[in-house]
């Protein structure tokens, strides 16, 4: 069996499982954001006309993080929030992150630094980018509000069906300047953004075992742009050092490896010694170029941060590249680190104070400018080059503006020339 | 019989069915207004009811791919509409089973604005170019969810037998 296929084995109770089976598995983490206001909704109507009180299966296993708009940019959603509060409290959900300094943060940074995703865990988030936490060896897949709605009152996911895996084989070094967002971003543009759609992307390889749980997190992330349901990195030393060292966890942990004899759909090789920066250009994530072929383009707004691209090491190499330098006129530069903690952690490095002297805005930990619904939307015609992981026409706000995407280091070095920039070269 | 009232390519995401923007606005009584609001026209004839319900939408590959927002699903759903596409994406696929939006994968689909179509239960005939397209069938298990009006009834359903076991 694959992994998701073991995965889902265990919380189905059966000896074995294959692709095609439709089942419905046991959950052991259900995440919410500010979409938890229409789950409540829908919540509250499937009880409608019975003699059961709306009651969440199991408190322990949800998970709420505010983190589209925050702080709240309209009395709307400040009410939808107070009212996600309100409920959340009376059921007694404890995995709340409200929007604090403390232990505020983007869903997809919150859920992992905090240990609340495990090896072989089933995880459902009312947000497509939940596959995020196939980073940690979990099957983590994006659900609509009213399937977290019934996953709530029953605490089952209904009629699942097993998706097929596709193999994803990584080897080779990256090169300088060259890492996990070239990668993904590189095979996304190969197999199309319908490409996995329905599937599930392993990951395997020397590359990936080399690589740290924070780069794993950029490729399971961004699998969902090739439609896959789910991506997934086997659970391995690494995957118990983040979670031991990083986020606190002490308790057993129980990683599911996949059978030698597996069944996969199909196996995608890729070596990364070549690659090259990656671009997706205007307007879909699969418009993949290598940097050559776009280098040049004049940006408005360069934008590092989000699920994908905001944690310590994306800012490290940001600011590694910005100190003692400007960003160029006439180009603005805006900065979201993943989660408040990451946020303290910079600061304490000395990269908020090397963003500001750059001339870099560095904002709170959230979504809103990723899909512009709460600062930094574009002007009409404006070009934003960014770390997030869409690009899709509107995303920014404004459907007159266009939308490149990339890694943390192009972001930085062609925030300092206004023009997307090759860091190799800068 | 429905005619095709708006027809889109491959890869339609849900930021441009329902614009990230409008995301605040959840009730499915209030998203139908923000209905492919970036593309003014359609959506100008949508609020203007001027499109019947159970009017079509075509779609190319992988329609309703990224964001998992409900909203994409309701808003189309407030106004009746069908959409048939070559294919889906997974979430809104589900999202609209679950929300009881009518959708039909129709692999080969070949219609444009202004078409007439027929829809049995096998295939989507376009009566104004005479020719047939075969319907792929929903799997039982997303049948099931149908046939019971979407998963609130659904769910409600299976809860109540499990507390009456």
């Amino acid at each position: 069996m694959t992994v998701v296929e073991k995965i889902l084995a265990r919380a189905t109770g059966r000896p074995s499982v294959k692709a095609g089976d439709v089942l419905e598995p046991k959950v052991d983490l259900a995440m919410s954001h500010e979409n938890a206001a229409l789950v409540i909704n829908q919540f509250r109507e499937i009880y409608q006309g019975t003699p059961l009180p709306p009651r969440i299966w199991d408190a322990r296993r949800v998970a709420v993080i505010f983190d589209h708009r925050v702080p709240a940019e309209s009395p709307k959603t400040a009410s939808n929030q107070k009212k996600v509060r309100e409920f959340i409290g009376a059921q007694g959900v404890g995995k709340f992150h409200d929007i604090r300094g403390d232990v505020g943060g983007i869903c997809h940074q919150v859920l992992p630094e905090n240990g609340y995703v495990r090896p072989g865990y089933v995880v459902v988030g009312t947000d497509s980018h939940t596959t995020s936490h196939g980073a940690l060896g979990a099957f983590a897949f994006g659900i609509g509000a009213t399937e977290m709605a019934s996953v709530w009152a029953l605490g089952t996911v209904l009629n699942v069906e097993v998706p097929p895996t596709i193999k994803v084989i990584v080897k080779g070094r990256f090169r300088k300047f060259v890492g996990a967002k070239d990668l993904i971003l590189h095979i996304i543009g190969r197999i199309s953004a319908q490409g996995a759609n329905f599937k599930v992307l392993e990951f395997h390889g020397e590359t990936i075992r080399r690589l740290p749980t924070s780069g794993r997190l950029v490729l399971c992330n961004m699998s969902v742009e090739a439609g896959a349901t789910a991506g997934i990195v086997p659970a391995d030393e690494e995957t118990a050092r983040y979670l031991r060292e990083e986020a606190g966890v002490t308790d057993p942990l129980e990683p599911v490896l996949p059978d030698a004899g597996a069944n996969y759909e199909s196996v995608l090789e890729v070596n990364v010694s070549r690659l090259e920066p990656q671009i997706a250009c205007p307007h879909t994530v699969d418009n993949v170029k290598p940097i050559g072929q776009v280098a040049g383009t004049r940006v408005n707004q360069i934008v590092i941060g989000s699920c994908t691209n905001g944690r310590l090491d994306d800012l490290a190499v940001a600011a590694k590249i910005l100190k003692g330098r400007k960003v160029a006129p006439g180009t603005r530069m805006l900065i979201f680190p993943a989660s408040a903690k990451i946020f303290r952690q910079a600061l304490g490095k000395g990269y908020i104070g090397v963003f500001m002297q750059a001339g870099a805005v560095v904002m709170n930990s959230g979504c809103g400018p990723c899909l512009g619904i709460h600062q930094g939307a574009l002007g009409d015609g404006e070009t934003a080059l960014s770390t997030t992981n869409r690009n899709f026409k509107g995303r920014m706000g404004n459907p007159q503006a266009a939308v490149y995407l990339c890694s943390p280091a192009v972001a930085a070095a062609s925030a300092l020339t206004g023009v997307i920039t090759d860091p190799r070269k800068s | 019989m429905p005619n095709v009232v708006f027809k889109v390519g491959d890869d339609v995401s849900t930021d441009v069915i329902y614009p990230g923007r409008y995301m605040a606005t959840v009730l499915p009584t209030e998203t139908p207004q923000f209905a492919f609001a970036d593309e003014t026209a359609f959506n100008a004839k949508l609020k203007a009811r001027q499109v019947p319900p159970g009017s079509v939408l075509v779609g190319g590959r992988n329609f309703g791919c990224g964001s998992s927002r409900e909203q994409a699903v309701s808003c189309l759903k407030g106004h009746e509409l069908i959409i048939v596409a070559r294919s889906f994406a997974r979430i809104f696929l589900q999202n609209a089973i679950n929300l009881g939006l009518r959708m039909i994968v129709c692999p080969e689909i070949e219609a444009a604005e202004g078409d007439e179509l027929e829809l049995t239960a096998g295939a989507v005939v376009n009566k104004t170019t005479g020719r047939q397209f075969s319907v792929e069938p929903m799997p039982q298990s997303r049948q099931v969810i149908i046939d019971a009006g979407g998963l609130i009834p659904y769910t409600r359903k299976r809860l109540l037998a499990q507390a009456a076991a």
